[in-house]
C-alpha cells in the first residue's frame, strides 16, 4: 500500500467520523424541545424509571448467566446474583456429554427445523408475494383473501388437526412433521408481498421483459437480488419463530433423537428430581446455551426484524 | 395496485414487440407464469391449512367406544354432530375458555401499561439513548418462551431463586406457586417476555407523529407529562387497539408456560386449565381425537370470528 492510498483511506475514515458526528449532533439537537430544556428533576425521574424498566428486563437473564457458573450446591446456598466458585466449564462438558451429547443433537435438530424451514419459507413466500403483487390470474383475489384470512387463525388450533392429518399419511414422528409446516407461512407471504409493492418497480420488470429475459431469470436475478431486505426479513421472522416453537414438535415427535431444544430441555426438566441425580445445573446451563445463538443472531440483524414488526402489525 | 400487461411500449422497441405483449394468448400465458410462482405455497396452503382442517371436520363425526365390557377393543362409531353439541355443553371447556379470558382481563391491560409506559419514556430522551434502552427492553423477547418460563420457574422456586430469599429477608413468606399466587407468577412471566415486542409496536406508532405538533404544545407552555396524557395516548390508540388484540389471541392459545407450570403444581393446573390444554389432553390423554378436533374446530371458529370482527373494524379490505 503506497503512503497515498494510505493517505486516502485514512481520509475516508475521518470522513465518515466526522460525518456520523454531525448526524449525533443533528440527532441531539432534533431531540432537544424548544422553549429551554425541561427541568432536571423530571430528567432524573425519566432515567430512573427507564433504569428500573431495564433492570427488570435483564436481571432475570444476569441471574441465569451466573447460575451457570455455579455447581450445584452453589446453586442451593449462595447469593443467587453474584459469582461464586467458578463451575462453568464442568457444567458446559456436563451438557455436552450427558446421554451421549444428546444436546449437540437437539441443537443440531433446533438449527436444521429454524434453518432450512425459514430458508424454504423465504423462497416460497418472496414468490407467492411477487406473484401476488405483480400479476393477476383468475383466483388471486381469493388467495390473498385466504392469506390474510389465515394469519388470524392462530397456529395452536391448527396443530390438532394437522396432527390427525400427519397420522394418517404416516409423516407423524418424522422430521418432515416439523418442517413442512414452517415452510407455510400466510404472515410471511403477506410481508413479502408488501415488500414487492414497494421495493420493485414495474418499469424493471417491464424493461427485462421487452430484452427477452424469461419470467423464471427475472424472479432470480431481477426480484430476488431487489428483495434482499425483504428477503432477509421474512427469514429472520421465520426463523425465530421456528427456533421458538413448542407445541408443533411436542405433539408431532416422540424420538428423542428428533427433539428440538426447548422439547430437549422441558423433558430434562421434568425429569430433574427423578432418579437420585440433579439436573438442575444442566437445565440451567442447556437453557442459556440455547439463547445465545439466537440472541447473536437477532442482535446483528435486528434493523431487519424491527421493520418487520412494525410493518406486519402496522398492516 | 398492480400494473402488469397495459403499458405504452417504450421508445425503441419495434413494433413486433408491442403487438407480441398485447396478443391475448400471450397474456393468459403469463397469467399461468404468474400463478406458477404463488403455486408452491397455494400447494402448501392445501396441505396444511385447508386439508387438515377439513380432515378434522370429518374426524369430528366419531367417536371412539369401547365396545361391550371393554374385550373386544375400542371401535370407531359415526356419532354425527354429537362431538359438537358435547363440546357446546362441556362446562370444563368452557371454563377454561372463561379462565383465560379472565387472566387476561388483567394481565393484558398491566403489560400494555408497562409497554405504553417505556414507549413514552423513550420518547422523552435523545434518540442515540433510546436506541440503547430498546435493545434492554427487547432482551426478553429475544428469548425463547420455554427457556424464559423455566427461567423464571427457578427464579420463582423457593430452594434455588433469589426471590424468596429477599421476600424472607423483608419477613414476607412467599410461594409463588401456590394456587392463589400461580396466576401472578404466569402473569409476571408473560408481561415480561411480551413486553418488549408491544413497546416496538407503540414505539413505533408513537415515532411515526408528526413532531410539530409536540413542539407547538410546549411553545404553549405544556408539561411533557400533560403532552404525553393528550396527545401522544390518543395518538397511539390504535396500536394500543392492536396490541391488545394480538395479546388477547395469544392468550386464547396458551400452552406451554401452564404446561410448564404443571411439573410444580398438579393439582392446581389441571389437564383442563387453558382450552388448548384441555384439548391436547382430550387427544393424548383420553386418546378422543374426534372431540379433541370438535373442539379445535369450535376454538378456531371463534377466534377466528373474534380477529375478523377486529379486522373489519379496524382496517378497510385492501386486495
Amino acid at each position: 500500500m503506497t503512503l497515498t492510498e494510505q493517505d486516502a483511506t485514512t481520509t475516508v475514515f475521518r470522513d465518515r467520523r466526522r460525518r456520523r458526528a454531525q448526524r449525533r449532533a443533528a440527532e441531539d439537537r432534533d431531540e432537544r424541545p424548544p422553549g429551554g430544556r425541561r427541568p432536571a428533576s423530571s430528567r432524573v425521574l425519566v432515567l430512573v424509571a427507564l433504569a428500573l424498566l431495564t433492570l427488570y428486563s435483564v436481571a432475570p437473564v444476569w441471574w441465569l448467566i451466573v447460575s451457570v457458573t455455579k455447581d450445584q450446591r452453589d446453586l442451593l446456598y449462595s447469593n443467587g446474583l453474584w459469582f461464586a466458585e467458578l463451575n462453568f466449564l464442568d457444567n458446559l462438558d456436563q451438557v455436552f456429554t450427558y446421554n451421549d451429547g444428546i444436546f449437540v443433537r437437539w441443537m443440531g435438530n433446533s438449527l436444521l427445523y429454524a434453518g432450512v424451514g425459514a430458508a424454504v419459507c423465504t423462497l416460497i413466500s418472496v414468490a407467492a408475494g411477487y406473484s401476488l403483487s405483480r400479476f393477476s390470474w383468475p383466483g388471486r383475489q381469493a388467495a390473498m383473501a385466504a392469506v390474510i384470512g389465515s394469519f388470524l387463525i392462530p397456529g395452536a388450533m391448527l396443530t390438532l388437526p394437522l396432527y390427525l392429518l400427519f397420522a394418517e399419511v404416516g409423516l407423524v414422528d418424522s422430521v418432515w412433521a416439523v418442517l413442512i409446516p414452517t415452510f407455510i407461512s400466510p404472515f410471511s407471504v403477506y410481508l413479502a408481498k408488501v415488500y414487492v409493492d414497494g421495493a420493485i418497480p414495474e418499469e424493471i420488470i417491464e424493461a427485462a421483459r421487452i430484452d427477452g429475459a424469461g419470467e423464471v431469470r427475472i424472479f432470480f436475478q431481477i426480484v430476488a437480488r431487489m428483495m434482499t431486505t425483504g428477503s432477509a426479513t421474512v427469514f429472520l421472522l421465520s426463523f425465530v419463530s421456528n427456533w421458538n416453537q413448542f407445541f408443533l414438535p411436542l405433539t408431532m415427535l416422540r424420538g428423542e433423537d428428533k427433539w428440538t431444544l426447548s422439547l430437549g430441555l422441558y423433558y430434562w426438566n421434568a425429569k430433574r428430581d427423578e432418579a437420585g441425580t440433579d439436573l438442575t445445573a444442566l437445565v440451567l446451563t442447556g437453557a442459556l446455551l440455547s439463547i445465545i445463538p439466537l440472541a447473536l443472531f437477532m442482535i446483528a440483524m435486528q434493523r431487519y426484524w424491527r421493520t418487520g414488526v412494525t410493518l406486519g402489525s402496522l398492516k | 395496485m398492480t400494473i402488469t400487461v397495459t403499458k405504452s411500449a417504450p421508445a425503441g422497441t419495434g413494433p413486433d414487440a408491442s403487438a407480441r405483449r398485447r396478443s391475448p394468448r400471450w397474456r393468459t400465458l403469463r397469467a399461468a407464469k404468474g400463478a406458477g410462482f404463488a403455486a408452491p405455497f397455494l400447494l402448501g396452503f392445501l396441505f396444511v391449512f385447508v386439508v387438515p382442517v377439513g380432515y378434522a371436520l370429518y374426524e369430528s363425526l366419531f367417536s371412539e367406544r369401547s365396545s361391550g365390557l371393554g374385550i373386544g377393543g375400542r371401535e370407531r362409531v359415526f356419532v354425527g354432530f354429537d362431538n359438537f353439541s358435547r363440546g357446546f355443553e362441556d362446562g370444563a371447556f368452557w371454563l377454561s375458555i372463561g379462565r383465560v379470558l379472565t387472566f387476561a382481563s388483567i394481565q393484558i391491560p398491566v403489560m400494555l401499561l408497562l409497554a405504553l409506559t417505556m414507549a413514552l419514556l423513550l420518547d422523552t430522551v435523545a434518540t442515540r439513548t433510546a436506541h440503547r434502552y430498546r435493545l434492554a427492553f427487547l432482551v426478553p423477547y429475544m428469548i425463547p418462551g420455554i427457556v424464559g418460563t423455566l427461567m423464571w420457574m427457578y427464579l420463582y422456586s423457593p430452594r434455588l431463586g433469589p426471590i424468596t430469599d429477599v421476600l424472607d429477608g423483608l419477613g414476607i413468606s412467599s410461594n409463588f406457586f401456590a394456587s392463589e399466587m400461580l396466576w401472578v407468577s404466569m402473569g409476571n412471566l408473560l408481561t415480561w417476555n411480551g413486553v418488549g415486542f408491544n413497546m416496538l409496536i407503540i414505539y413505533g406508532a408513537l415515532r411515526a407523529v408528526p413532531r410539530e405538533i409536540f413542539d407547538a404544545a410546549r411553545v404553549d407552555g405544556a408539561s411533557e407529562f400533560r403532552i404525553a396524557m393528550s396527545i401522544k395516548v390518543p395518538y397511539v390508540r390504535g396500536a394500543l387497539v392492536l396490541t391488545s388484540m394480538l395479546s388477547i389471541i395469544g392468550m386464547l392459545q396458551i400452552f406451554n408456560e401452564p404446561l410448564l407450570f404443571r411439573q410444580v403444581a398438579p393439582e392446581t393446573v389441571t389437564k383442563s386449565y387453558t382450552p388448548i390444554m384441555f384439548i391436547y389432553f382430550q387427544a393424548f390423554d383420553s386418546n378422543d381425537y374426534g372431540y379433541a378436533a370438535a373442539l379445535s374446530i369450535i376454538l378456531a371458529m371463534l377466534v377466528g370470528a373474534v380477529s375478523f370482527a377486529f379486522y373489519k373494524l379496524t382496517n378497510r379490505p385492501q386486495p
